[in-house]
């Protein structure tokens, strides 16, 4: 089968380059500077309106940049239409042609290049084994169903052996179960082909599990690019700690740090917790995740926090429970349903506690002020 | 049915009935049927009308065949009866219409729907729309100046240097016909524009821009993606513009040639200087009859199904 998926070698890296991309007065994407390696699985994580999907088709050719360059395998692409760039682009709403049997929309790229009919069909065929739907050569798109359309967008992307994937949220539209299925299925494909995969999502749980690294975004800016054990373990500011994950947050006066840990003074006492080096000077809130509050009968040596439980939530691996603590200040903790830990009761008067290890003070989001 | 009488009452209900049945009864079908009944008796003065002559015949239709004339197709001589000949040349020029109503409006609908921004598309439509609000007559008759020996089109050209002597347009230079071709263009390119422009919109752009993606240029992605979404709409304009065009009177009376016959012009000249209805209802129904074929034939050929066009 002469199909790239053996040699990995011809997948390119992509890198942005400072770019920006406005719409009016509008700047949509903001000095993006991104360097992705060939054959790497990386996403753009953030809410609607972020610039993901701006990136994205400034990489595909649609849209232009405003400022700062974008090159492909090295090569600047600065003016070149989207059928000269070695980018496939798999959509939102997939945009298979209706009107052509699956066959003719997978061999569409071939078409366009020339290439004999016979050969087309066959390479067609090889795709939808590769893509697990043999036999759907004839059919019409209208006949499949979600999951087998996705596999024949990826068909169709493949077959033009490019050397980036680009998508554009394409599981968004299918149903939790087969979005679990596609994201083994997709991460699989990648690993086949060698090709590098941009792929962009607004689900957290997306990105940290098929990636290689991730690119959160908010308001046009990345603000933190690691792989996803980093972003979620060690957040670079709030937003990112609040857009992969629950968190805990305390207000207050922050000291001065030694050793990486410094105190924060606020309404609910004083705590410690990890600082970044960088973040001296900035205003910083405590971000601790649920899963590393604790919560005990008596009051723990530091950190910790007096709630009266709210609300107790069983969700199978574990209990989450909620509370209030001064001031009306909401809590939540998640004890493992180990059968050992014991689990409060609702009206019971409890501690939450955190090690200062596992707590983070960080800055507000990186916006344009 | 049943909607419509929760909705409307049955007084409502029925009035809205038979207000339809009277419109496709009394004022569609009964006409054509008294057309068809017609043709088939001879023109007789009143005296001999319920007479012995008075019984079924073909003679009304076998008068197309009648007075063959020498004439010459794309250069070939042909003897053709000078009815035939008018009929075929119709036909022919009304397919050429169609045709470049086809090759101004697909650029246009494609531009509006998928290119210019939403923003303009009202004041486009308007600018599209202002001079039908002038009436087909008036329209012909503005042609017919731009056309002549003097007017302003041969003015323009001679001052843009292009021609040096004035172009007699009514006479033709292609064809006897130009002038025609031209104005029934001009009348109806709107007819084919507005169910282009409809079934481009209702194109997903991600398609469009799929096909790009996937290295297409533009010329390929029209042929595989637009084209074929829009055909429905293509469809019907063609229909459309060339059954306008075919029954059009007014414009080959105001613009056309002493050489160039148009067909409706020989059924008028049946019901109203030969005052001869028969004969005039039977060419009336072979022309009907004929268009309608050569429309299934263009469809059969272009493989457009009738549901297609009434979408």
């Amino acid at each position: 089968m002469n199909f790239r998926g053996t040699t990995p070698t011809m997948s390119a890296g992509i890198d942005l380059e400072n770019v920006c991309c406005d719409f009016g007065t509008f700047r949509a994407v903001d000095n993006a500077t991104v360097s992705i390696k060939p054959g790497e699985f990386f996403s753009f994580l953030g809410p609607s309106g972020c610039g993901k999907t701006t990136i994205l088709r400034m990489v595909s050719g649609f849209i232009e940049p405003t400022e700062g360059a974008i090159r492909i395998g090295g090569k600047d692409v600065k003016g070149t239409r989207p059928n000269q760039r070695p980018t496939a682009l798999i959509f939102q709403n997939l945009a298979l042609f209706p009107l052509m049997p699956i066959w003719e929309n997978i061999a569409f790229g071939l078409e366009v290049r020339g290439i004999d009919k016979a050969t087309r069909r066959k390479k067609a065929e090889d795709l939808l084994k590769l893509v697990d739907l043999p036999g759907a050569a004839d059919k019409m798109v209208s006949q499949l169903s979600g999951g087998q359309k996705q596999r024949v967008a990826i068909a169709r992307a493949l077959a033009v052996e490019p050397s980036v994937m680009l998508l554009d949220e394409p599981l968004s539209a299918l149903d939790l179960k087969l979005r679990q299925h596609m994201r083994a299925e997709l991460r699989a494909i990648q690993k086949r082909t060698g090709v590098t995969f941009i792929y962009i999502t607004h689900d957290q749980g997306e990105a940290l599990a098929m990636s290689d690294r991730v690119g959160v975004m908010s308001q046009g800016r990345i603000q933190q690019i690691a792989a996803p054990r980093d972003i979620y373990d060690n957040p670079v500011n709030g937003f990112v700690a609040s857009f992969v994950g629950e968190n805990n947050i305390f207000e207050g006066d922050v000291g001065p740090a030694s050793g990486g840990i410094a105190a924060l003074t606020g309404p609910h006492g004083a705590f410690r917790a990890r600082v970044l080096p960088d973040a001296a000077g900035k205003a910083l809130k405590l971000y601790v995740r649920p899963e590393h509050t604790v919560l005990t009968r008596a009051k723990a040596a530091e950190n910790s926090v007096q709630m009266e439980v709210t609300e107790v939530a069983f969700e199978g691996a574990f209990i989450s429970v909620h509370g209030q603590a001064a001031g009306g200040k909401r809590l939540s903790a998640e004890v493992k349903n180990d059968g050992v830990t014991p689990v409060p009761q609702v009206g019971e008067t409890v501690f939450a506690s955190f090690d200062a290890a596992r707590a983070l003070l960080l800055p507000d989001a990186n916006v344009r002020g | 049915m049943q909607d419509l009488l929760r909705r409307y009452g049955t007084g409502l209900t029925t009035l809205f009935c038979l207000l339809v049945a009277f419109w496709i009864l009394v004022l569609v079908i009964l006409p054509n049927f008294s057309m068809l009944f017609e043709s088939f008796f001879p023109y007789l003065p009143v005296a001999e009308l319920g007479g012995p002559k008075d019984v079924f015949t073909l003679q009304n239709y076998e008068k197309i065949l009648a007075n063959p004339i020498q004439t010459s197709w794309f250069g070939l001589p042909i003897t053709l009866p000078i009815h035939v000949s008018t009929f075929v040349d119709t036909v022919f020029f009304s397919a050429l219409v169609t045709l470049m109503t086809l090759i101004l409006a697909y650029p246009l609908a494609y531009f509006l729907a998928k290119i210019a921004s939403p923003r303009s598309i009202p004041t486009l439509l308007l600018l599209l729309f202002i001079p039908m609000w002038v009436s087909e007559a008036l329209r012909a008759f503005a042609w017919y100046i731009i056309l002549t020996f003097n007017g302003p089109l041969n003015a323009l050209l001679k001052a843009l240097g292009i021609i040096d002597q004035g172009i007699r347009w009514q006479n033709g230079v292609f064809s006897s016909y130009d002038a025609i071709v031209i104005v029934l263009t001009y009348c109806y390119v709107l007819f084919m524009l507005f169910p282009i422009y409809t079934s481009i919109t209702s194109l997903d752009t991600n398609q469009i821009e799929a096909a790009e993606d996937l290295g297409s240029p533009w010329w390929r992605t029209h042929l595989r993606v637009v084209i074929p979404h829009a055909k429905p709409g293509i469809a019907s304009g063609c229909v459309m513009v060339f059954m306008l065009s075919a029954g059009s009177l007014l414009v080959p009376t105001v613009v056309g040639s002493t050489k160039a016959n148009w067909f409706p012009q020989t059924i008028y000249a049946w019901f109203n200087d030969a005052l001869d209805w028969n004969t005039g209802a039977a060419y009336s129904m072979i022309f009907l009859l004929v268009s309608i074929i050569f429309v299934i034939l263009a469809m059969r050929v272009f493989r457009v199904k009738l549901s297609d066009i009434a979408k």
